[in-house]
C-alpha cells in the first residue's frame, strides 16, 4: 500500500485530554460492602440493593466471554474503582456544575445551554458515573416526559425502574450484564407517555475522566403507547496508558404502536495509535423489545473509538407487525479490534428486520460483524434483510462476518447479502487525477460507502458522524 | 504548452521511455500511435504524475517544471487524463464525484464553487454531447458500466471539467463505430485555440474523426518519425515493422 493511503488514515484523538477536578473515588476493588456503599451512596431504596447483591452474585459465578474474536489480557476486575464523581454534587442547575465541567463539554462540543436550546436538543451529560446536567427538563415535563439521571429515577419513579428494570437485559444474561447491574452508578431514564411524540432529540454524552476507573451507566427508555421518542449518545474519553472498562446496559421497551429511535455516536479513546497502548474497553449490552404490535425499534450506531468493541444492539420482536431495524458503521484503525453485530428474534406474526452493517478497517484494524437473526415458531412471515459490507483500507487489516440464521417457520422470508471492498491505490490516483486531494478522496470513498447508514442518523447527527470519520482517518495533514 | 526533454523513465530499473522530445502547442491535436508495450501508456501517466516510475529528464507545463507535482496539484493546474481503464468506485455518486473535481479545480482557479443546482443545471447540459441518458449521473462512479459507456463517462468529466490540456490514453480502444463517433464528437467539441490533446492510440480509426495536426511513431520507448494524418494512414496499412529499418 502507498504511503499516501497510509497518511490519509494515521488519526489523532483530539478528545484526549483530562479535566483537572476534585473526584470522589472509591477505592479499586469489588465486594459486597462496594455494592452497599455505592447504593447507600445513592440513597437507593431497597429493592436497587437487593438487585445489585443479586447480579453480583451470579457475576461471582459467571464467566467472562471468550467466543468474540476479540484479544486482550486478563482484565483484573479487583484493580478498578467502581465509583467515582466530581467532588459537588446535589446540582439545582447548570450554574451549580463545575466550570471545568463545562468547559470538558464544550471542548467536546457539547453546549449544555443556548446552542442545544436553539438544535431543540435536550442533554443529559454524565461525567464519569454520575449524571452532571439536564437540560430541557422542564420543557419536557410539559409533555410529561421523564428524562433525568438513572438515580434520579430510583428516587423519583422506583414503580416504573421496578417494573422494567432487567426486563430486557435480565441481571443474568451475560457477565458483562450482570457485573453492570451490581455495580451500575448512573445513565439516563427515558418515559414517554402515552400518545406523545417527544418534542425533542434526547441526548446523553458519556465522559470516562479519572483514570482507573470503570464506567457503568445504565438506559432505560420506555415509550409508551403510540409514543415516539428519537435518542443520540455520544461517548468521549481521555488519553491513558492503561485501559479503562466501559460495560453499559441499554434497554429499550416499545410499547404498542410505539418507536424508539436509539443513535449511538461512539468515539472512546482507541488507544495509542503507534503502540496500540491504552483505549476504553468497550463492553456493551444493547437490547430493545416490541412488545406489543406495531411497535419499532431502531438502532443506528457510529462506532469510530475504543480499543475493543463487543456490542450487539438487539431487537426482540414479540408484538405482531413490530419492526426492528439496525444501521451500523464501524471503523477500527490502527490497533483496534471490534465484534459487533446485532440480534433480530422475531417472535411475532409480520415482523419485520433490516439489518445494513458497514465495517470499515484500516491500519492493523481487525473487525467482525456477527449477526442473529432468529425466526421462531410462530412467527408467520416474517421478513428479514442483511447487509453486511466490508471494506479494507491498506493491507494489514482484517474483516470477518458471521451471520447466524435460525429459521423455524417455513413462511419466513430472508435476504442476506454481502461485500468487501478495498480502497485502491488506483481510486485514489483517479481521484487525485481530477484534482481531488488524497484525503478528499478517501473521506469522499469511505462517506460514500457509508451513506445508507449516515442517512439514518438525524440530521446533526449525521454532520458530526461525517466529521468524525474523517477525523479518525485523516493524517495530520491539512 | 506542453514540453518534454530528453525524457527516460524506467520502472524497476528497466527503461521504458528511452529519451522522448516533445512539444504540443496551444491549439495543437497530436496523436501517438504504437504497439502495445512501445511506452505510450506509460508516458501518458508520467505526465498525469502517477507514482512509481524513475524519471530523468523534464517535462514543462505552461514554462513550469511539473516532475515535483503531485497528480493533484497538476490535475489542478489544468491537465487531464482520459483513462484506458476507467476506475470503478462504489458508493460514490458520478454527479457527486464530478462537482467535488470541478470544485476542486475552480477553487484553484480562485472562482467560486458551483452549489448543486448550478452544477446539475451545467451537468444535464454536458451529458448530451456524450449521449448519455441521466441516470448515469445518480449511479456510482463507472460502477457496472460496460466499456463504452466508461469511456463516455471520461468524456463527460473531459466536457466539465475543461482542463486546458487533455490526454487521451487509448479512449477508442473496445469501442463499436457509434461509440468511437460520439467519443470523437465530444473530443471535438473540446477542442479550441487555447486547449491542446495528446491521443494515445493504436488504430487510425479515432483520427479520421479527430483529424490530428501531428502524429508520432512509437516504437520501443522512442519517437521513431513524426508526420501528419497521412503517417497514421501508413502505419494502419503497413504496421511499424517499415520503422525500424
Amino acid at each position: 500500500m502507498s504511503d499516501v493511503i497510509e497518511k490519509a488514515i494515521e488519526q489523532d484523538y483530539k478528545y484526549g485530554f483530562v479535566t483537572d477536578v476534585e473526584q470522589d473515588t472509591l477505592p479499586p476493588g469489588l465486594n459486597e460492602d462496594v455494592i452497599r456503599t455505592i447504593s447507600a451512596i445513592k440513597k437507593e431504596p431497597e429493592f436497587m440493593l437487593e438487585w445489585r447483591l443479586k447480579s453480583y452474585r451470579k457475576w461471582l459465578n459467571m464467566e467472562e466471554p471468550t467466543w468474540a474474536k476479540v484479544s486482550y489480557p486478563e482484565i483484573d476486575y479487583q484493580a478498578i474503582s467502581y465509583y467515582s464523581a466530581p467532588k459537588k454534587k446535589e446540582l439545582k442547575s447548570l450554574d451549580e456544575v463545575d466550570p471545568e465541567i463545562l468547559e470538558t463539554y464544550s471542548k467536546l462540543g457539547i453546549p449544555l445551554e443556548e446552542q442545544k436550546m436553539l438544535a431543540g436538543v435536550a442533554v443529559d451529560a454524565v461525567f464519569d458515573s454520575v449524571s452532571v446536567a439536564t437540560t430541557f427538563k422542564g420543557e419536557l415535563e410539559k409533555h410529561g416526559v421523564i428524562f433525568c439521571p438513572f438515580s434520579e429515577a430510583v428516587q423519583n419513579h422506583p414503580d416504573l425502574v421496578k417494573k422494567y428494570l432487567g426486563s430486557v437485559v435480565p441481571h443474568t444474561d451475560n457477565f458483562f450484564a450482570a457485573l453492570n447491574s451490581a455495580v451500575f452508578t448512573d445513565g439516563s431514564f427515558v418515559y414517554i407517555p402515552k400518545g406523545v411524540r417527544c418534542p425533542m432529540e434526547l441526548s446523553t454524552y458519556f465522559r470516562i475522566n479519572a483514570a482507573k476507573t470503570g464506567q457503568f451507566e445504565r438506559t432505560l427508555i420506555i415509550a409508551d403507547e403510540g409514543s415516539y421518542v428519537s435518542y443520540l449518545e455520544g461517548c468521549t474519553a481521555p488519553m491513558r496508558d492503561e485501559n479503562q472498562l466501559h460495560a453499559a446496559v441499554v434497554e429499550l421497551v416499545a410499547h404498542k404502536d410505539a418507536t424508539i429511535k436509539y443513535s449511538t455516536v461512539q468515539n472512546w479513546y482507541p488507544g495509542d495509535p503507534k503502540t496500540g497502548k491504552g483505549g476504553i474497553y468497550n463492553f456493551v449490552t444493547k437490547r430493545g423489545i416490541c412488545l406489543e404490535e406495531n411497535s419499532k425499534i431502531s438502532w443506528t450506531q457510529v462506532e469510530t473509538g475504543s480499543a475493543i468493541t463487543w456490542k450487539y444492539p438487539s431487537c426482540i420482536l414479540k408484538g405482531d407487525n413490530s419492526v426492528g431495524e439496525f444501521y451500523s458503521v464501524a471503523l477500527t484503525n490502527n490497533f483496534q479490534q471490534a465484534d459487533t453485530g446485532t440480534k433480530m428474534i422475531h417472535l411475532g406474526k409480520n415482523t419485520k428486520s433490516t439489518i445494513i452493517s458497514k465495517g470499515i478497517s484500516a491500519g492493523k484494524g481487525q473487525q467482525t460483524y456477527r449477526g442473529g437473526v432468529k425466526i421462531m415458531k410462530n412467527a408467520d412471515n416474517a421478513r428479514n434483510y442483511s447487509q453486511c459490507d466490508s471494506m479494507l483500507i491498506g493491507n494489514q487489516c482484517g474483516a470477518h462476518t458471521f451471520p447466524y440464521i435460525d429459521v423455524r417457520n417455513p413462511s419466513a422470508q430472508m435476504e442476506h447479502e454481502a461485500s468487501t471492498s478495498s480502497i485502491g491505490e488506483d481510486q485514489i490516483y483517479y481521484c487525485n487525477q481530477r484534482g481531488i486531494s488524497t484525503e478528499d478522496a478517501v473521506s469522499l470513498i469511505v462517506n460514500g460507502f457509508c451513506k445508507e447508514v449516515f442517512k439514518k442518523l438525524p440530521m446533526e447527527f449525521a454532520v458530526e458522524a461525517q466529521k468524525l470519520m474523517e477525523v479518525s482517518l485523516e493524517g495530520s495533514v491539512g | 504548452m506542453l514540453k518534454i526533454k530528453n525524457l527516460h523513465v524506467s520502472i524497476d530499473s528497466k527503461e521504458i521511455i528511452k529519451g522522448i522530445n516533445l512539444t504540443i502547442n496551444a491549439g495543437e491535436l497530436h496523436a501517438i500511435m504504437g504497439r502495445n508495450g512501445s511506452g505510450k501508456s506509460t508516458l501518458a501517466h508520467v505526465i498525469s504524475g502517477k507514482e512509481g516510475y524513475e524519471i530523468t529528464g523534464d517535462i514543462f507545463f505552461n514554462g513550469e517544471s511539473i516532475l515535483g507535482k503531485t497528480p493533484e496539484d497538476r490535475a489542478l493546474a489544468g491537465i487531464f487524463m482520459s483513462f484506458q481503464y476507467p476506475v470503478v468506485i462504489p458508493g460514490v455518486n458520478n454527479a457527486y464525484f464530478l462537482k467535488a473535481a470541478l470544485n476542486a479545480r475552480r477553487r484553484a482557479k480562485g472562482e467560486a464553487e458551483l452549489d448543486a443546482m448550478d452544477f446539475l443545471t451545467l451537468i444535464k447540459e454536458k451529458i448530451k454531447l456524450v449521449e448519455m441518458d441521466e441516470s448515469y449521473l445518480s449511479r456510482a462512479v463507472n460502477d457496472g458500466f460496460s466499456g463504452g459507456e466508461k469511456k463516455r463517462n471520461e468524456i463527460l468529466q473531459l466536457l466539465t471539467l475543461e482542463p486546458t490540456f487533455a490526454i487521451l490514453d487509448e479512449t477508442d480502444s473496445g469501442l463499436d463505430i457509434d461509440a468511437l463517433k460520439i467519443i470523437a464528437n465530444g473530443v471535438n467539441e473540446y477542442r479550441n485555440g487555447d486547449r491542446a490533446i495528446l491521443a494515445i492510440t493504436h488504430y487510425q480509426r479515432l483520427l479520421d474523426y479527430m483529424k490530428p495536426d501531428v502524429v508520432h511513431a512509437m516504437m520501443d520507448g522512442k519517437i521513431v518519425k513524426t508526420g501528419g494524418m497521412e503517417l497514421a494512414r501508413e502505419l494502419e496499412e503497413k504496421g511499424y515493422s517499415w520503422l525500424v529499418d
